[in-house]
């Protein structure tokens, strides 16, 4: 039952086991979420997508399977009022289940409009007029299967219109790109590893010397944990990437503000590396990109952003350079390549569509260096790749 | 014939208000026995859920304050070596009876606690990304052994465990798999305004309005290095009522900017963009 929701949900890449789908399947046999679809909306998310970012894969998945299903009519909220209160369910004899399953759609809402207009009161566990716990054909938490729902919804508005609104589109982590999302996806290079002053008592250690030392006291000491990841961000601030100033300036503050770095160093460049790196955004002040690779030691993790588009000219001639200033005697791919040499984990963030890549240059870098999407998915697997040895 | 079981337990308290989707969320983790794991930005009430879970279903809580020292043995118990080794040096006390060194942690109280309680897990992304996971077997089982005392502690009824995380890290999906899931949203204004009157039952309507208009207008702006939570606004309100600041002087500018602003990079923005060129500008757009 349901099963073309959960390949739907699939097909949506929302991440879905059989076993919580299993026990979606073992909450409806209880009985939960039977009366109506907004419970069951609630209950599937909360058992089956287990993170915001997918919450609007559910939502396009939940419109996709249930949008066929009506909605009851408006009703008055005095009726509404008297649906409120669901009592225990009726059990049927095999022929009036039989006669009462017989009665015809078009029937039962001819019929409703017709006791709406004559219904004089509050009625409950009668079988003609709308009410709860009946056997009419309208009502909630009666039983008359054929029959129609009024109401059990006023307190939410319906699944239906809950999945349209798509409220978590914002969530999704291959869409936008927000501050707190980068910096979740870069919060993971923080591996830990023991450096500082040994102040910690190592317990272990301590009782296994002690007891060696025939119950004498000895104390043993480590290193308590600190961060040592060490990042060089290099950032292209070239007349094409001014399409993506916004989001490589999130990028930015996202790494500047995570406070979980032993050392941060950034610079800028244009296009391309080359003979210098530049400390500002209007490139002022420069420094030598063979400094940068002496005084930095290899273990220092780097993250280049650019889109990695320039003339060929520019990445392969010696003199490449667009800027008159510059002069590099280095083509600008002698220097990637340098950079690559020099620190072992390096790759590169690309803020263009993936469709772009092709274009030579990119093409080029792309044998250099693992280049990486600027989407919340793209910077993850980059962290990762920066964090795994190798 | 199908029985509909008692599903609604959980509605809220009359000082927490709790969207339907939420109350789903924690009636369908207590019916179906699993954790309840919820996530949302800082200051959306996730601690607090906790609190009123307890108080609404008139159970005991349990705190489990998770640092990012802990480890989950920590949760089930701890055993006292260092005291017992000094015991063994300078003391006078029986050593060799063991039980007297073993402490039950958060996990284990709520184990052997006699009724059903409610056990909140509180930040569990800031310990190791292993922590969750070695958490798994006991919270399936609800027992766990202790090898020093040779004993197994078994829970004599399933507490109800509330887990909050942070999105600090990944949890792992081994872990995510056994748990109900819940994201609190932001709370919108119409959420927001009720939420501020639970509190401020006497604010009066335009304040409330203006108020509400200002606060949401700077959460949308994204340059902020952390935004202005529920928290901040409650602050913020308070402020207003006690320097009986009018509806008008809000709308046309923030008092107290400090309030809802923490960071100070935060405030020095805000601050170049309300003035000059950059500041008629946010007025003029301000109408629509």
């Amino acid at each position: 039952m349901f099963t073309s929701f959960f390949y739907t949900l699939r097909k949506y890449k929302v991440p879905v086991s059989i076993t919580e789908w299993m026990a979606l399947i073992g909450a409806l046999d209880q009985g939960y979420a039977w009366s109506n679809l907004t419970d069951f909306y609630f209950l599937a998310r909360s058992l089956l997508v287990k993170s915001e970012t997918f919450y609007d894969q559910y939502d396009l998945a939940f419109q996709e399977v249930f949008k066929g299903i009506k909605t009851p009519p408006e009703i008055r909220d005095e009726v509404l009022e008297w649906l409120k209160n669901p009592l225990n369910q009726l059990p049927f004899s095999p022929e009036e289940l039989a006669r009462i399953q017989q009665m015809d759609v078009e029937e039962i809402l001819r019929l409703f409009e017709e006791r709406l207009r004559e219904q004089q009161g509050a009625h409950h566990g009668g079988n003609k007029w709308i009410g709860t716990g009946g056997t009419s054909p309208f009502g909630n938490s009666g039983y008359h299967p054929g029959g129609m729902r009024v109401g059990g919804e006023s307190r939410y508005r319906s699944a239906a219109k809950i999945a349209a609104e798509r409220r978590f589109k914002n969530y999704r982590s291959d869409l936008s790109l927000d501050v707190r999302q980068i910096k979740v996806a870069l919060k993971k290079l923080r591996h830990l590893s023991r450096i500082g002053p040994e102040d910690e008592l190592d317990l272990e250690n301590t009782v296994d010397k002690t007891s060696k030392n025939a119950g004498d006291l000895e104390l043993v000491w480590m290193r308590s944990r600190q961060n040592a990841a060490k990042l060089l961000l290099l950032m292209d601030v070239g007349g094409s990437m001014d399409l993506h100033i916004t989001v490589c300036s999130r990028l930015f503050s996202a790494a500047n503000s995570t406070a979980h770095f032993k050392d941060l160093q950034y610079y800028y460049f244009h296009n391309c590396i080359y003979d210098k790196l530049y400390k500002d955004v209007e490139r002022w002040e420069s420094i030598a990109t063979s400094s940068v690779l002496h005084t930095l030691p290899s273990d220092y993790k780097v993250i280049i952003v650019g889109d990695a588009s320039m003339a060929t000219s520019e990445l392969i001639a010696r003199y490449g350079s667009i800027h008159y200033h510059d002069q590099n005697e280095t083509p600008g791919i002698e220097w990637l390549k340098r950079l690559s040499d020099h620190f072992t984990h390096c790759i590169w963030i690309n803020p263009d569509n993936p469709s772009y890549w092709k274009h030579p240059t990119v093409s080029a870098i792309k044998h250099l260096f693992p280049m990486y999407a600027l989407t919340v998915e793209g910077i993850e697997q980059a962290v990762h790749k920066l964090v795994v040895k190798h | 014939m199908v029985k509909i079981p008692e599903f609604n337990k959980f509605v809220g308290t009359n000082k927490y208000i709790v969207s339907p989707a939420l109350q789903n969320a924690v009636n369908v983790a207590i019916a179906l026995g699993r954790p309840l794991l919820v996530k949302g930005e800082p200051g959306t009430g996730k601690t607090l859920l906790a609190h009123n879970i307890a108080l609404g279903l008139n159970k005991k809580l349990i705190l489990w304050n998770i640092k990012s020292t802990t480890k989950a043995r920590d949760g089930l118990y701890f055993y006292d070596t260092v005291q017992r080794l000094n015991d063994a040096r300078f003391g006078d006390r029986n050593i060799s009876d063991i039980q007297q060194y073993i402490k039950l942690g958060k996990l284990g109280e709520s184990f052997i606690a006699p009724e059903q309680g409610v056990l909140l897990i509180d930040e569990v992304d800031k310990a190791d990304i292993e922590f969750p996971n070695d958490l798994l077997n006991e919270l399936d089982e609800m027992s766990f052994y202790i090898p020093e005392t040779r004993k197994t502690i078994t829970a004599q009824q399933r507490p109800i465990v509330i887990i909050t995380s942070n999105s600090e890290k990944e949890l792992p999906d081994a872990f995510l798999r056994r748990c109900v899931f819940h994201y609190i949203e932001f709370p919108d204004s119409e959420m927001m305004e009720q939420i501020v009157r639970v509190h401020f039952p006497a604010i009066e309507k335009n304040l409330l309005k203006e108020v509400l208009k200002q606060f949401y207008f700077l959460r949308q702006i994204d340059e902020f290095r952390k935004k202005p939570s529920t928290s901040e606004l409650l602050d913020w309100v308070q402020a207003l009522i006690a320097g009986g600041v009018s509806p008008g002087k809000v709308e046309k500018e923030i008092s107290f900017l400090g309030v809802l602003l923490k960071k100070e990079a935060d405030v020095e923005y805000f601050q170049a963009r309300s003035s000059g060129t950059q500041g008629a500008r946010y007025k003029f757009y301000k109408q629509y």
